[in-house]
């Protein structure tokens, strides 16, 4: 049987007309605000369009009003059921200092993990380097060869230098590390869909680097100078690239869904929200890293003696820590609303 | 809900309904990603000739600048244009693409960051092999970055109620069937709406066949509507098989065609 599709489509247009419409609206505006009778109308709106698809597959197989009713059912449905996930304001200050330090803290075991591997890479860089200091060409990549000359050397080097080698690089320098770091954090991030096992390969190599760097320094008694070093932005910067890796984890723990019965797309949905506040919050860091490393690790005695270098990187990490720690919790300025 | 049915994503809502959209395809996809890659590399060339300019107050704020300017519009292009535009890049709409949620949800932003960020995987080891593999293999086309974020790409079908005045036009109007109302009652009885669809379609990519096949398709069709129905001579007598179809179609959706 055929329905009459002139009867049924002028019957039916106006509904399907306002249902654009309200559709449209909605789909422009976000915040567009729903009262309880515009709500109700619009699922009747949709509810009708939807029993009008219906009554066309089944009585007629007309292509064109099929997919003109799909296409606006498919819409409808998106909205109604998206409700509760409408775009609200974005309130930077309360993401920064409230969602992002709860999300650390929420996905600890991630970045315990993180701080495993690159501990294991270290301890692991470092005693390689104790068995053979020739390794060291080997461990270290070429991006990073002015760790090849002796600690000595480069600290009489760097000590003596008299002209600011910076000069007139230090914004693109700084540029450059910015967005290196956040290159490789987006990395750690992605490599968590290979269960995790790039995210902890890439994490135990860059704590081989760091292993067999401070290792070589500290056997050379130039322990003063690599703190003064790398503690001004390394304690930012690498906090921020475990963050990267715990986001990876997230992922990865997801993938691999132990001790849950949800299946792998719920997981996955679930990991979606954690892992963009961490990647934006590493990626907020990672700028600030990028301007320490440039503008003061670069800088050491007797420009800017190694005291004042370690106690900027000492409360700088301090800061870190209770920021992560702390911000966001019950009762507090930006607390979770409930 | 959602499963996937040949080419196309199935949703069943929860109240009962259900509706589908169409796949799209890695290659498709793959067109529509070179095209934003070109007008990715275009706009950071213009933005680096106008950063040019900036050499003149300072070489080292150009070239932070250019670092930077370059990074946002690497990463930034995809998650900007599906944010704002509704799941679609340049390259997207072009090929008539669409971001969508995998349960026909809207997109949020999350989601589009996590796609977009995953493409450091699906890029691997060159021009997204993994991504593509992953696409080929997986059931809703996902690539990587669309499996962690929960999103699939879909084809957009354009939304405009079908123009059935097409089918008469420039033709002979007149029905011979029209005279027996009582069998053309019975044929829209008897007729299924596949059937009536084809019939339909036909006339309506009538003209983009080929003519020895619109005569052998024609002429397959009022063969089979013939041994259904059994209007009497006189009504059938000297009609060609494509007015025979027409006929058909008249009678099934006479009242629309009017209108």
């Amino acid at each position: 049987m055929i329905i009459d599709l002139e009867k049924f489509i002028a019957q039916e247009r106006p509904t399907w007309d306002e249902l654009e419409q309200m559709t449209d609206m909605i789909e422009a505006e976000p915040g567009w605000p729903l009262d309880l009778k515009e709500a109700r109308r619009l699922h009747y709106l949709y509810e009708r369009a939807a029993a009008a698809l219906t009554r066309i597959n089944t009585f007629s197989s007309d292509p064109e009003i099929t997919r003109y009713l799909e296409a606006l059912v498919a819409r409808a449905y998106g909205v109604i059921h998206s409700l509760d996930r409408r775009r609200t304001r974005f309130a930077p200050l309360k993401w920064f200092f409230g969602t992002f330090p709860r999300t650390f803290r929420k996905h600890f075991a991630a970045f315990i993990l993180s701080c495993a591997a690159i501990l294991a890479g270290t301890a692991f860089g470092g005693a390689m380097f104790l068995i053979d200091s020739d390794s060291k060409e080997t461990l270290i990549p070429a991006m990073f060869a002015h760790t090849y000359q002796s600690p000595s050397e480069r600290v009489a080097q760097e000590e003596a230098r008299d002209e600011d080698r910076m000069a007139g690089q230090k914004n693109t320098f700084a540029s450059m590390l910015m967005a290196n770091n956040i290159r490789v954090s987006m990395l750690a991030l992605a490599l968590g869909l290979t269960f995790g096992i790039g995210t902890l390969t890439m994490l135990f190599y860059n704590g081989v680097i760091l292993g067999v760097i401070v290792v070589d320094y500290i056997a050379d008694g130039q322990g003063v100078f690599l703190t003064g070093w790398l503690l001004p932005h390394g304690s930012v910067e690498i906090p921020a690239i475990l963050l990267a890796a715990q986001a990876g984890f997230i992922v990865s723990s997801a993938m691999i869904g132990y001790g849950t019965r949800d299946c792998l797309k719920a997981r996955m949905r679930r990991a979606v929200s954690p892992v963009t506040t961490l990647i934006f919050g590493v990626a907020i860091l990672l700028v600030w890293a990028g301007i320490i490393e440039s503008f003061l690790s670069q800088y050491h005695h007797p420009v800017i003696p190694y005291s004042l270098k370690i106690a900027f990187g000492a409360v700088q990490l301090t800061l870190l820590a209770l920021f992560l720690g702390l911000s966001g919790r019950p009762g507090g300025r930006f607390a979770e609303d409930r | 809900m959602s499963d996937r049915n040949y080419d196309r994503l199935v949703i069943r809502t929860p109240e009962g309904f259900t509706f589908s959209m169409l796949l799209a395809g890695p290659i498709t996809r793959f067109l529509a990603w070179l095209i934003d890659m070109t007008i990715v590399v275009g706009i950071i060339f213009i933005a680096m000739v106008l950063l040019n300019y900036l050499v003149f107050v300072s070489e080292d704020l150009t070239g932070a600048v250019s670092i930077l300017v370059t990074f946002i519009i690497w990463f930034g292009y995809g998650i900007v244009l599906e944010w704002y535009c509704q799941g679609k890049t340049v390259g997207k709409r072009i090929f008539k693409l669409r971001v969508v949620d995998e349960h026909g949800l809207q997109l949020t932003f999350g989601q589009i960051v996590v796609r977009n960020l995953m493409r450091g995987v699906d890029c691997l080891p060159l021009l997204y092999l993994v991504g593509g593999s992953a696409c080929v293999l997986s059931r809703r086309s996902q690539r990587l970055g669309d499996l962690a974020a929960g999103t699939v790409v879909v084809r957009t079908v354009d939304t405009s109620l079908p123009d059935l005045a097409a089918v008469s036009a420039g033709a002979d109007k007149y029905n011979s069937f029209s005279k027996y109302p009582h069998i053309e009652a019975r044929l829209r009885q008897k007729i299924s709406p596949a059937e009536a669809r084809i019939a339909l379609q036909a006339l309506l990519r009538r003209d983009s066949l080929d003519p020895d096949r619109r005569v052998e398709l024609f002429s397959e069709l009022a063969g089979h509507f013939r041994t259904m129905l059994d209007f009497p001579s006189e009504a059938t007598d000297g009609l060609s098989d494509e007015k025979y179809i027409r006929n058909v179609v008249d009678t099934l959706f006479r009242s629309q065609l009017k209108a």
